[in-house]
């Protein structure tokens, strides 16, 4: 336990000795404050809730968290320092959760300092704060989704910017499976069966029936699932190919 | 004590190490010789559980490092080469994570982590991002990582590479005075460097183990009696020509 600690310690500072912890926050509160207020209409509506606010997380995490998870691993590829991390008693296990942790526990710092959102909308209006807390879960959830399969595929290759486009494009995989786009594309020749198995794999579906304000266990199982089954496959990579 | 058997790596029809076996007594200092590309941080790599090999067993202080990959760490340092670490970090954070991870603590953690910036003199350093260092002295902070929990076993990749004549000086005044208790492996290509600290050599080319002694003992092996000349024989196979070179000097 320790030693995973000692990791999540180095990663999380790394991310603020190097400017990308500052301009990461800054344009991920501003985006979602312009998605908010302009595409989403939050004075408009004239509802005091935070849907127009929640509702673009997905999207914007959609390349906002491959930032983040690209450099987890590539870097330590690139600058040779895998070699000594993985040289030090530290068990492949240990290192790939403190990392992810390192990086689900900074995404969730950007996410915290969204709370002006959450003061604005408790100034303006009587919203259900049950609700907004749940949402706040499932936005959080669902970063942790898409960088556990930006830092499997991070360790995959030794490129920063290969693994952001594959991170982007399989998060984007995963976020569409629920929509009508791909399962329309499905209805037609395949069984209900089927189409309902691609819809449950997406982010959005189960984003979606948590924002609502129910924090259902299958919800939270799902998103369980899939962060273990990523980082599964994370250890699994590393021990595949440590050494190029 | 180290015990190496039979150790193969290799990369598809590639042999990179070739069925070597030696063992390494604490007091030595092995000098691992080969021409570029020989094998020798392969086999370093193996050491240290970095790579697995194709077949073969390591065992660093009783531990296989296959079965107890956890057990073999702790007891080694290790230099890889290039002498590798996070360059976004200060001196002092860096050599604090690795004091962590090592499982330092207390008194001894106040104390080990003294002797190493005294030792490498990077009490001037501590506050400076690494990758602002020169490269003298990131070798020297990779030296301190690589000391810090003092193991009984360090592996040192080209731990001179790259470096000025008074730094190469500084670091091999550094291993002779670690030589007494510890196994000190290191890789080189520079001889000199193995006639100055290594009480053992042994050289290997194309993977395979082609020599196994004392330095003085493989350079009386050449009628000139400088090692220069049997390196160039073993891993060369050819008989060196002191006329022609003569001539050429």
């Amino acid at each position: 336990m320790h030693n995973v600690c000692a990791i999540f310690r180095r990663e999380f500072a790394s991310y603020f000795a190097t400017p990308l912890a500052f301009v990461f926050i800054i344009i991920f509160l501003l985006l979602v404050g312009v998605f908010a207020f302009y595409v989403g209409g939050f004075y408009e509506r004239g509802q005091a809730d935070l849907a127009p606010f929640f509702n673009y997380h997905p999207w914007l995490y959609l390349f906002l968290i491959p930032a983040l998870s690209m450099r987890l691993w590539a870097e330590e590829r690139k600058s040779g320092t895998i070699e000594l991390l993985m040289t030090l008693p530290v068990t492949v296990w240990q290192a790939v959760l403190g990392k992810f942790l390192a990086a689900w526990c900074f995404a969730g710092v950007a996410l915290v300092l969204t709370f002006p959102m959450w003061i604005t909308v408790n100034y303006l209006g009587d919203p259900d704060n049950g609700a907004i807390f749940a949402a706040y879960i499932g936005s959080f959830l669902t970063a942790g989704g898409m960088l556990a399969i930006g830092a499997c595929l991070s360790a995959a290759t030794r490129n920063q910017v290969i693994a952001f486009i594959l991170a982007a494009v399989v998060c984007f995989g995963f976020l569409l499976s629920g929509y009508p786009l791909v399962l329309n594309a499905f209805r037609i020749w395949a069984p209900q069966a089927v189409v309902d198995a691609i819809a449950s794999l997406s982010f959005l579906t189960h984003f979606q029936s948590i924002s609502k304000g129910v924090i259902d266990l299958r919800d939270l199982l799902y998103f369980g699932i899939v962060i273990a089954t990523w980082l599964i496959a994370n250890v699994i990579v590393i021990e595949m190919k440590k050494a190029d | 004590m180290i015990e190496i058997s039979h150790l193969t790596k290799r990369y598809g029809a590639l042999t990179a190490v070739d069925d070597i076996s030696f063992n390494v007594e604490p007091g030595q200092v092995l000098g691992f010789l080969g021409p570029n590309g020989a094998g020798k941080s392969t086999t370093m790599k193996m050491i240290t559980g970095f790579l697995s090999p194709t077949s073969g067993t390591v065992r660093v202080c009783g531990h296989d490092v296959e079965r107890e990959p956890l057990a073999a760490k702790a007891c080694m340092g290790y230099l890889p080469e290039g002498a590798p670490s996070y360059p976004e970090m200060t001196v002092r954070a860096y050599l604090e994570f690795i004091a962590n991870v090592r499982g330092l603590s207390g008194a001894r953690r106040r104390e080990r982590l003294d002797d190493v910036i005294t030792r490498l003199a990077l009490k001037g350093v501590l506050e400076q991002v690494i990758e602002t260092l020169s490269k003298g002295f990131r070798r020297r902070v990779g030296l301190a990582q690589a000391l810090l929990h003092d193991p009984k076993v360090l592996i040192l990749d080209e731990p001179t590479d790259g470096l000025d004549p008074n730094q190469k000086h500084e670091v091999r005044k550094l291993i002779s005075s670690m030589s007494k208790d510890k196994i000190i492996v290191i890789s080189t290509h520079i001889l000199e460097e193995v006639d100055a600290v290594c009480n053992r050599a042994i050289i290997i080319a194309g993977g395979k183990l082609l020599a196994d002694d004392t330095p003085q003992a493989l350079a009386s092996r050449s009628p000139s009696g400088r090692l220069d000349d049997v390196f160039r024989q073993i891993t060369t196979g050819v008989q060196p020509t002191h006329e022609k070179e003569a001539a050429h000097a």
